[in-house]
């Protein structure tokens, strides 16, 4: 890999040597609808990397991409040295068995118990003996908390276990990459604290990569090392925490604060109101 | 798929819809060795569409068969020829009802679950997990589902045909006292293997073939609402039944 070697690419604030995934260009549409127009990011190996941004920004979007599981209509995305949209079906899965992934609805497997939703990337790829298999799933269920609720079924789970049996899926291989859309969802601040643990120990104990999809800025100033805030199909800013938490932009200033005017919408795009209620007078 | 989302016309619609299940048939072959590693998937399978449809095609069967019985003893004893009740009954079954009747109740049965479950996991993203997960659902899903339904086609049409015969001898004997030795005997010396039994199990193979793939199209494909999946359901049945008729139609024109 040559990113070190290209600073015209680099970013204002750092450049990153030598970034598990790079991201150049990147130009998407879903529907006629712009979602990106020129992102421009690095994920450095071995860190916390937090994506934040209003709601359907596109940051699921931008996973979608990193994974292969839709490629983009313009634009370069090289995870570990290989550029996803062009890979064949094979090296791409091969790339994802590196890869952990906890999808933001969970996407549990339905007709398996927690157990075997767990089970399921190493039954499928790697040929363990049943009794370390056993315990390799049990131990990261005793980790998101939930080795009681081994053989209970999806159905029986609340959004909050089902949230943290994906956790454990994701995990359950040591991945090199994990990415988490949105993990702290529906989970009650005893919880939370202690996902929070796992992500930061997963990541100082294995340096495994990590990214982290999450509106909580209090949670993620704990963990992550560096965020980048992805608003009106760009990049609004990138920092440490800190940095960004103090609000300096506009567009920090206001994602942090929570204020419904700047430069970030809150609206998805729409006719005026009062037109569209027939409030309006006769248009000028 | 997206040439399937947004069509000009009704005409073009359609076609593109076979367009795209040709290449989804395609895509399934390609998956079938992959899926050889999951055998005991494939088995579970044979369970699932093979094992629990037999109520409702031996209940069938049966009611088939008498019915049969009923009509052709009345319409054979006009000529005298009542000896022929268990001939022709096994012939009608063997070459046509038997592989019909049992793929459009297969498509009713099996066909319809197919594709509301593979529609499920769609809707929900358990595919795409699996994908993210590099586990291949066309194989590990989508192929077994494929495999079960032309394994298991013949065997429940097998089925249909024993129960047909027995209920078709249930009335003409045991009812209408036809002669036990006539039936079975004129029924064993004009029916052949090769041209009437083996007929039948090329037309299960293709039904079951067909009825399958057109499931798993319908179930992989949906949009994922729950409005999508009742509309993916509902057009198995339909399609799965149209085109066993019509198949049926140029198999039995090809192997008279
Ligand atoms: N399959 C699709 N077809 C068309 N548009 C889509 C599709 N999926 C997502 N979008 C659009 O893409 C945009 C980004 O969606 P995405 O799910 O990536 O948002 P997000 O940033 O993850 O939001 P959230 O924080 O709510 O999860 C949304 O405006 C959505 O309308
Ligand atoms: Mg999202």
């Amino acid at each position: 890999m040559s990113a070190s070697a290209n600073p015209r690419v680099s970013h204002d604030d750092v450049t990153v040597r030598d970034p598990l995934i790079r991201i150049r260009g990147l130009r998407t549409a879903l529907n006629g609808k712009t979602i990106f127009e020129g992102v421009d990011l690095d994920i450095p190996r071995g860190r916390i990397t937090a994506i934040m941004g209003p709601s359907g920004t596109g940051k699921t979007t931008l996973m979608r991409h990193i994974t292969g599981q839709l490629a983009p209509d313009a634009g370069e995305i090289v995870v570990d040295g290989a550029n996803v949209a062009r890979i064949g079906r094979d090296a791409l899965f091969g790339l994802r068995e590196k890869i952990g992934y906890l999808f933001q609805n969970s996407a549990l497997l339905t007709d398996y118990s927690v157990f075997e939703n767990v089970a399921f990337p190493l039954r499928q790829h790697l040929k363990l003996p049943e009794e370390l298999l056993r315990n390799i799933v049990l131990t990261k269920l005793q980790a998101v908390g939930l080795r009681g609720a081994a053989n209970l079924m999806p159905s029986e789970l609340s959004g909050g276990m089902m949230r943290r049996v994906a956790l454990a899926r994701a995990i359950v291989r040591d991945p090199m990459l994990i990415i988490y859309d949105e993990p702290f969802v529906g989970l009650d601040p005893i919880a939370l604290n202690q996902i929070l643990k796992l992500i930061r120990t997963l990541n100082q104990t294995l340096g495994i990569t990590s990214i982290l999809v999450a509106h909580e800025l209090a949670a993620v100033r704990r963990i992550a090392d560096s965020i980048y805030l992805l608003a009106g199909g760009k990049i609004a800013a990138h920092g440490a925490p800190d940095e960004l938490a103090r609000g300096e932009t506009p567009w920090t200033r206001q994602f942090f604060s929570g204020e419904a005017d700047g430069p970030v919408p809150f609206h998805y795009p729409a006719p005026d109101y009062a037109v569209q209620l027939g409030l309006a007078g006769a248009a000028p | 798929m997206s040439i399937v989302r947004k069509p000009p016309s009704r005409l073009a619609d359609s076609l593109a819809q076979i367009g795209a299940c040709g290449i989804f048939l395609f895509r399934i072959l390609g998956a079938v060795p992959l899926s050889l590693r999951y055998l005991r998937e494939t088995v579970r399978q044979v369970y699932f569409v093979g094992a629990m449809s037999l109520v409702i095609i031996m209940t069938c069967g049966l009611f088939v068969g008498m019915v049969l019985g009923l009509q052709l003893y009345h319409t054979l004893s006009i000529f005298g020829g009542t000896a022929a009740l268990g001939t022709v009954v096994a012939l009608s079954l063997y070459r046509e009802l038997g592989p019909v009747v049992t793929a459009l109740l297969f498509a009713g049965r099996a066909g319809t679950s197919i594709t509301a479950e593979i529609g499920l996991m769609r809707a929900t993203d358990q595919l795409d997990a699996m994908e993210m997960m590099a586990v291949d659902p066309l194989a590990y899903v989508v192929a077994p589902r494929f495999l079960a339904g032309i394994i298991a086609m013949p065997l429940l049409a097998c089925v249909f045909n024993a129960l047909g015969i027995l209920g078709a001898h249930l009335v003409g004997v045991v009812w209408l006292g036809l002669d036990n030795g006539t039936f079975w005997s004129n029924m064993t010396s004009s029916v052949d293997v090769w041209s009437d039994v083996m007929t039948g199990v090329w037309k299960s193979l293709a039904f079951g073939a067909v009825c399958t793939l057109i499931a798993t199209f319908q179930g992989y494909t949906t949009p994922p609402t729950s409005e999508g999946v009742a509309y993916a359901t509902t057009r198995t049945v339909v399609f799965s039944s149209i085109a066993t008729l019509a198949i049926d139609f140029v198999m039995t024109a090809f192997l008279m």
